[in-house]
């Protein structure tokens, strides 16, 4: 365990995080203004829904990873702790009937889209009054009616999907736009590509948004890929790119702000890279041994949550006593979503076949 | 008015996206000006009826499936081809995963009414243009079934397809559809029907018994229906009586059907195209004879494909291929022998 920490990474070809060419946010000139023109256009309303938002995500994830471990909870769980800007960011700039689509690292997704706490609780407790009755779990949450299909758990499965979706809006000239949140790892995978390949040639109003979180597992994205910017790839398809800090909420707000309108307007799709880091595990009980305690101390400084804090503080948008307020707040919702997924009833046994076909019984 | 499956498909096809907005098509070389509506003319002439509904895709099958299943996802109800059944290989995933588990997946909340349709047949183009991927799909809970074997059953399943509620995938025979020109096939058998005025469906999970007989049931899709009823014909004048089943849908199969005929007969044999080991047959097999343990005066017996890939050599693919000479000699086994 500790061999891998000490040498894997440092020999991993292109592994320097912290200097890393073409990607160091916070010194970039300009950087602070910019900052300031998002939060003003943002607004502080929605500056505190969405630090609100982020502390849903973090809290949830922290509380059932207890639960996890203490194996009160079943299955397996992905987490999204320390990735909460990416998917924050972008479903804080939709409108209410676009529609969003995840990987099997959902639940970062699903709160931000404003799913229930107490629905995607009782989904990972296998309960019928989960958002899905209790048959997909951690991996496929969503629900359709509140703008997210039921989350697509093979790598890179959903993007083909959303370009459907983003197909339906243009033939019918709907102003929606379909969003395909998926990670680094995707980008090795056939359906990327033809998914990027259609929507760019149909010029479909859809947004792909690549999470990279330099990891697919325990494999480095420097490893696989010798694209440094998965933005990059757009070129392929003559789609446009965009890249942003995935570990600040309000510059990814700012660039999926953008990339919808564009959408929106009939411009077509947008490959947008949020450089994040996920500050946990992959899943279960990894202690993610492949990442060096460098890496590690160095993407945990900035992570996103205080961040948001310190800059939303800076700006006077927010008091000590309303981060205290929140917090708070947050808090008692997770708990109570817990108890409320805890007492949910268990499905039937005739459940097993419901749910299959519309117009027709399970044949036995 | 006599139609081939092609020209039956066609006209199905335009009925439904004249009568439903929200039909559209999505394929390979489906609607491009000086080509071939799709590989064997199925959609020839559709984009000039409606230009904006014929989908035309790169070589991208995860794309075809993929987008088919999130545009119906948003109530559209799209109609997805390959130009090879064995391409839905390609887009096994979105198939699989996604078009056959996501209703399941949402608690029964969202629905994917599409239509996916797929030629298969052993015709003379060696191992990976001429699988029959039916087995595969059988084994898939949430998608329906459906095999027409003539060109009425083609008209009235396909109307049927797009109506429903469910991912319905309807596989098409290469020597059936009837197919002109630069794209008919070598060897083609005719399916064609006397096809009636007005809107006739055929419902998915119905059977047919295409030919009466008291002494042996023989039951076999697509081509292999044909094939049973040129065995049945040949038996007839050796005074062997043969009912020939046609189960048209796979998914769901109507048992009923085929339990009546087997209590009658109490000889079967199961036909298919595809190879023996883990086929349809053997569902069809196993399924009788759970329900039937005491009508059957013979084994069950199956007449398939050798448990080999679909060889080239046109010699050893008329061998490959259960010929009717093939299932008359087992019908006859069984009625002589018990």
């Amino acid at each position: 365990m500790s061999k891998t920490n000490k040498t894997a990474p440092a020999s991993r070809p292109g592994f320097a995080p912290a200097s890393r060419p073409g990607f160091a946010p916070a010194s970039r000139p300009g950087f602070a203004a910019e900052a300031a023109t998002t939060l003003k256009a943002v607004g502080r309303e929605q500056c505190l829904a969405m630090y609100r938002s982020m502390l849903s995500i973090r809290e949830f994830e922290e509380q059932i990873r207890f639960l996890f471990l203490e194996g009160k909870m079943p299955g397996t769980v992905h987490q999204y702790i320390g990735q909460e800007a990416c998917a924050v960011g972008v479903c804080s700039a939709l409108q209410s009937d676009d529609v969003i689509a995840s990987t099997h690292r959902p639940h970062g997704h699903a709160i931000a889209r404003g799913l229930p706490l107490a629905s995607l609780m009782a989904e990972l407790y296998g309960k019928s009054s989960g958002c899905c009755k209790g048959k997909g779990g951690s991996m496929h949450l969503g629900d359709l009616g509140r703008g997210m299909l039921p989350a697509i758990a093979i790598v890179g499965g959903n993007l083909p999907i959303v370009a459907g979706m983003a197909l339906a809006f243009k033939m019918r000239g709907e102003k929606r736009v379909a969003v395909s949140f998926f990670g680094d790892g995707a980008t090795n995978e056939g359906a990327f590509h033809e998914a990027l390949n259609a929507a760019a040639i149909y010029s479909l109003p859809a947004l792909f948004v690549c999470e990279n979180n330099l990891y697919g597992a325990s494999t480095a994205y420097s490893r696989v890929s010798k694209v440094e910017n998965v933005a990059d790839r757009a070129a392929a398809y003559g789609m446009r790119s965009a890249i942003a800090d995935g570990m600040d909420v309000f510059a990814v707000h700012a660039a999926a702000r953008e990339a919808l309108a564009k959408a929106r307007g009939g411009e077509g799709p947008t490959l947008l890279e949020l450089k994040t880091f996920r500050l946990c595990g992959h899943s279960r009980r990894d202690p993610n041994n492949y990442m060096s305690k460098e890496e590690k101390e160095h993407w945990a400084a900035r992570d996103p949550i205080p961040a948001c804090e310190r800059a939303l503080t800076s700006a006077g948008l927010m008091s000590d006593a309303e981060q205290t307020r929140l917090k708070a707040e947050v808090a008692a919702e997770v708990q109570e979503a817990i108890r409320a997924g805890q007492q949910a009833p268990e499905p039937a046994p005739e459940d097993l076949y419901q749910d299959l076909y519309v117009s027709m019984e399970v044949p036995r | 008015m006599r139609m081939s499956i092609v020209e039956a498909l066609r006209e199905a096809i335009r009925g439904e996206m004249a009568r439903d907005e929200r039909v559209f098509c999505i394929g390979e070389d489906i609607s491009i000006p000086g080509g071939y509506g799709g590989a064997f003319t199925v959609t020839l002439g559709l984009e000039k009826q409606f230009p904006k509904r014929m989908i035309d895709t790169p070589i991208s099958e995860a794309v075809i499936f993929g987008m088919a299943c999130g545009a119906a996802a948003m109530g559209l109800r799209p109609i997805a081809d390959v130009q090879y059944g064995d391409f839905l290989l390609c887009a096994a995933d979105q198939i699989i995963d996604n078009i056959a588990k996501l209703r399941y997946m949402s608690g029964g909340k969202l629905t994917l009414p599409l239509v996916m349709r797929a030629p298969v047949g052993v015709t003379g183009r060696g191992s990976q243009h001429a699988q029959n991927l039916e087995t595969y799909f059988l084994s898939c809970p949430g998608i329906k079934i459906v095999a027409p074997a003539t060109a009425y059953d083609a008209m009235g399943l396909l109307r049927t397809a797009v109506r429903d509620e469910d991912p319905v995938l309807i596989f098409e025979h290469k020597l059936l559809y009837g197919s002109k020109g630069m794209r008919s096939e070598a060897g083609s058998l005719d399916a064609s029907s006397e096809i009636p005025e007005g809107d006739f469906t055929v419902p998915i999970g119905q059977g047919v018994v295409r030919r009466e007989g008291r002494d042996v049931t023989l039951i076999g899709h697509l081509l292999m229906m044909h094939h049973c009823l040129l065995a049945a014909e040949a038996l007839a004048a050796e005074g062997i009586s043969c009912e020939v089943i046609d189960p048209r849908s796979l998914w769901p199969l109507d048992l009923p059907l085929i339990l009546a005929s087997v209590r009658k007969t109490g000889r079967v044999v199961i036909v298919e195209e595809s190879p023996r080991q883990g086929g349809v047959g053997a569902e069809i097999a196993s399924q009788i004879a759970e329900a039937t343990p005491d009508c059957l005066l013979a084994p069950l017996t199956r007449v398939a494909a050798p448990n080999t890939p679909a060889p080239f050599a046109p010699v050893l693919e008329k061998q490959y291929v259960p010929q009717p000479e093939r299932i008359a000699e087992a019908a006859r086994r069984l009625v002589r022998e018990y």
